[in-house]
């Protein structure tokens, strides 16, 4: 087992520009902008665990979001500090995403879809209508950020660093994950099912466990929005955001690690940056969203990977690898 | 007390290996097995024979616990596991392999076996440590597939072999897990004459601690392999017995040639 | 007592608008197996559609006609130029619509505003019957009986005509009416026009009640696809019936438990689709 590879010594760079990236950077619009870029791509990542490795798409994980972020965001309105809050927030996305878990495993494809579609409504009804509980459409403000051993993280470049050590955590363990013996179970009731449970997996049990390991990181990345922002609204539960995070993993590639990052970055961007010139984002979410799904569905990663194997090959002339001599003899 | 005393002190023969009794099921109006009995001796090498659409596979299923029964029992080395669950059957010691190729198309063929093993020990929970890394497993898949001859490529990704090779691979999974019982599902399927005569072998070198039910249609291998079969027509047993009895029944040609 | 007359009376009709929205829907769940989220979309359009035709003095149930045409043509290049691509991935095909809705909804705040429209009741139909002290609002029995109108010449369509028979058949099994020799592509085609249409009808009829304003597609949707999978895919009973029983419930929550009224309406489709997949009355599981 080599210890340098390709892989990381890549890592090890991007770490180091993003690490470094104060002392270069100094505007602090587009340091803001790579710490949504990072809190989003956690969401991504988490996301992912569902979709990209366990074949079930869910269109739901905004109304996770947004009970860890507003668990959070109630706690510390009502006087708590955010340790307390932090905690309470991430205990209860979990218990929630036992309960999503529980109803939506009840069927996978389009009916698990539907299931956690319309769960994320009810959260979304829930906070838009029970203005008594979450002010409705007045949202919740987030009055400062914790200070974690001694630093505060009022400023954008602190807060940057503090979102980049979670992320770092975030991709660690998922990477942790991905190479484990659960992460290939849940690798395996994606592609045969049927076979899994024949091989002696517990596939529902399984499923359900990823469920509240990718609520988990979910919370995690709400968290770090309600601190980013100081703000949460029901918008933040709503399908569109659902549809945003689902658009992250899908356009940069699910079968990845490296791919829910890359289409955080892109979705970020776009809607910051590119709505400074284009007033109308959701057209043009969509209109990618269209692109990506009927062009390109493997997403940008893969996409790109292929295509650039492709050409290599062709340059070079290369026939695809076959089975053994004795089959092509025969 | 020697072998031979505790046998006439038991008074019976040993239980089946496997044993199945009045098994039933139906899909919406068409009733797919009807009241099947089967009983397989240990060490036994059983043939299940019949037309397409005899409902062999179906019977496969329904023992593995994939699909549920409408009525009967079938128990496995003396326990009824009709109520256990799927995914503990194989716990017990029962593998099958199947008619369409299932295998998991974006592995390589050692962590396809890997798989297999993996399914019955306590590390498919782990979400730590790196899987890659857990040689005993892997060894054992390696040991796995150089049963089937397959050992020298086993980082190929499945993807990349031929349709022979994925058979062998299927059946390195099954052997992988030390079944007590083993359920192949035409096995021979689609193979040429060569990969036939090794697939052959390799069963044939199973020793006879583990039981061998098989479905197939290829008629020389299977013939020369079975001790007993069993012939499956529209759900029913017809007919049961030694190769030679079923070869010489009439009612076996009836079904085959309708006359 | 006359609160809950009005309450039942707006019940009946919002429950014969969501019959012109659902019916469409449950047909192209039942025959494509997709549910359709941009089903909500072709409500919006049709209703702007609509409001721009009334505005130009055009009579009221011509905009609607036309607006339904309209809308009926745009489904049809859909589904024949990007469903149609890919064919046989459901997840896909659903995840466009997904994108698709956005589009719409984003292109509709750019042509039409962020106002809301609200054209006026049809002349002929304004005012209330008064029966017993009580009020009727003319234009919502209206509503109702052309919901109940066009309910029955769905089932006329479905039932009797031999376009009906295939599309039972196609909603039954796709890939065995193939083989038959029915073209279910095309039918496909005409199933998501059809259902296009009907929403945009259903959108013009109901914009003197609900008005037209953005976000009224991310409304109408939930409700839509609440009332399918209540009543079951591929049912129009079922989506006759649940389009009433959700009618009740959503007006009745509404105004009980104003807190509470999307969990009223998600709750029963959460609980169906957990107990009972395929609905009331329904052929297809989810």
């Amino acid at each position: 087992m080599r210890l340098v590879t390709p892989q990381r010594i890549a890592a090890a760079i991007a770490i180091l520009v993003l690490a470094t990236l104060p002392a270069w950077v100094t505007d602090t619009y587009y340091i803001n902008i790579t710490s949504q870029i990072l809190l989003f791509a956690v969401f991504a990542l988490a996301l992912n665990v569902l979709v990209g490795y366990g074949g079930l798409v869910s269109l739901g994980h905004a109304g996770l979001f947004a009970i860890a972020g507003y668990t959070a965001a109630l706690l510390m309105e009502a006087g708590h500090g955010h340790l307390l809050s932090d905690v309470a927030g991430l205990v209860a996305v979990v218990i929630a995403s036992a309960v999503f878990g529980v109803l939506a495993l009840r069927a996978t494809g389009i009916g698990f879809l539907m299931i956690t579609l319309a769960l994320g409504q009810i959260v979304w009804g829930l906070a838009y209508r029970w203005a008594g509980l979450t002010h409705g459409d007045n949202g919740v403000n987030v009055s400062g950020r914790p200070t974690v051993f001694g630093l505060g993280l009022t400023g954008a470049t602190s807060f940057y660093f503090a979102t980049l050590v979670v992320f770092v955590i975030t991709v660690a363990a998922m990477a942790l994950f991905v190479r484990s013996p659960f992460g290939a179970s849940l690798r395996g009731t994606r592609d045969q099912p049927r076979r899994m449970s024949a091989l002696g997996y517990n596939v529902w049990l399984i499923r359900f466990v990823a469920f509240l390991f990718s609520g988990f990181w979910t919370g995690v990345a709400g968290l770090l929005f309600i601190y980013y922002n100081q703000f949460i609204s029901p918008q933040v539960a709503a399908l569109t955001s659902s549809a945003e995070a689902l658009l992250m993993v899908i356009s940069g590639g699910s079968a990845t690690l490296l791919g829910p990052i890359v289409g955080a970055a892109i979705v970020v961007i776009m809607k910051n940056v590119v709505s400074a010139y284009v007033e109308r984002w959701n057209m043009a979410l969509g209109i990618i969203f269209v692109l990506i799904i009927t062009f390109m569905p493997e997403g940008l990663v893969p996409g790109s990977v292929r295509l650039w194997k492709l050409a290599w090959q062709g340059m070079r002339k290369q026939p695809a690898a076959s089975g053994t001599l004795k089959e092509q003899q025969s | 007390m020697n072998a031979l005393a505790q046998d006439t002190a038991a008074g019976a023969a040993p239980p089946p290996a496997l044993a199945v009794r009045g098994l039933t099921k139906s899909f919406g109006g068409l009733r797919v097995t009807k009241g099947v009995d089967l009983a397989v001796a240990p060490g036994e090498r059983r043939l299940i024979i019949g037309p397409n659409g005899a409902g062999k596979t179906t019977l496969f299923n329904l023992i593995t616990g994939e699909i549920a029964p409408d009525d009967g029992a079938i128990v496995f080395q003396g326990t009824d596991i009709t109520r256990l669950p799927c995914r503990r059957r194989v716990h017990l010691g029962l593998a099958r392999t199947y008619q369409i190729i299932t295998l998991f198309a974006r592995d390589t063929i050692l962590r396809n076996v890997t798989l297999a093993l993996l399914g019955l020990s306590h590390l498919r929970w782990n979400p730590f440590i790196d899987l890659d890394h857990q040689h005993h497993l892997t060894e054992a898949a390696r040991a796995a597939l150089a049963r089937v001859g397959l050992d020298h490529i086993c980082d190929r990704p499945l993807a990349q072999t031929s349709y022979g090779e994925r058979r062998r691979v299927e059946i390195a999974m099954a052997l992988a897990q030390n079944p007590k019982v083993l359920l192949l599902d035409e096995p021979f399927a689609g193979l040429s004459v060569d990969e036939r005569r090794d697939v052959r072998n390799l069963l044939t070198a199973i020793p006879r601690d583990v039981t061998i039910v098989m479905i197939e249609h290829d008629m020389d291998v299977a013939l020369e392999f079975a001790e007993r079969i069993t012939l499956l027509h529209f759900g029913e047993v017809i007919v049961e017995g030694s190769r030679a009895e079923v070869v010489a029944d009439p009612r076996t040609r009836e079904v085959y040639l309708g006359h | 007592m006359s609160q809950w007359l009005t309450l039942a009376v707006n019940s009946i009709s919002y429950g014969g608008l969501l019959f012109l929205l659902s019916a469409g829907f449950s047909l192209i769940f039942g025959l494509m197996r997709i549910p359709n989220l941009m089903h909500g979309s072709f409500f919006l359009l049709g209703a702007y559609f609509g409001v721009t035709f009334l505005a130009q003095g055009m009579n009221f149930w011509l905009a609607a006609l036309l607006s339904a045409a309209a809308m009926a043509v745009i489904g049809a290049i859909i589904e024949r130029f990007l469903l149609r691509r890919l064919a046989g991935q459901e997840l896909a095909q659903v995840l466009l619509t997904l994108g698709l809705s956005f589009v719409v909804a984003d292109a509709c705040l750019m042509i039409w505003t962020g106002d809301p429209w609200q054209p006026e009741t049809p002349h002929a139909f304004q005012g209330a019957l008064q029966v017993e002290g009580l009020f009727f609002p003319i234009f919502r029995l209206v509503i109702v009986l052309v919901a109940v109108a066009i309910a029955i010449a769905l089932w006329l369509l479905v039932d009797w005509t031999r376009l009906g028979a295939m599309i039972r058949a196609g909603v039954d099994d796709a890939p065995m009416a193939r083989v038959v020799g029915i073209k279910v592509s095309q039918l496909f085609t005409l199933i998501f026009a059809l259902g296009a249409g009907l929403a945009a009808f259903a959108g013009v009829i109901g914009s003197p009640v609900l008005s037209v304003y953005p976000g009224l597609d991310n409304e109408m949707l939930p409700v839509a696809l609440i009332v399918v999978i209540l009543g079951g895919t591929g049912s129009l009973l079922g989506a006759l019936v649940g389009s009433f029983i959700i009618g009740f419930l959503y007006n009745f929550g509404q105004a009980w438990f104003p807190d509470l009224a999307y969990v009223i309406l998600f709750l029963p489709m959460v609980v169906v689709l957990v107990l009972r997949p395929q609905g009331l009355f329904g052929k297809v599981v989810p």
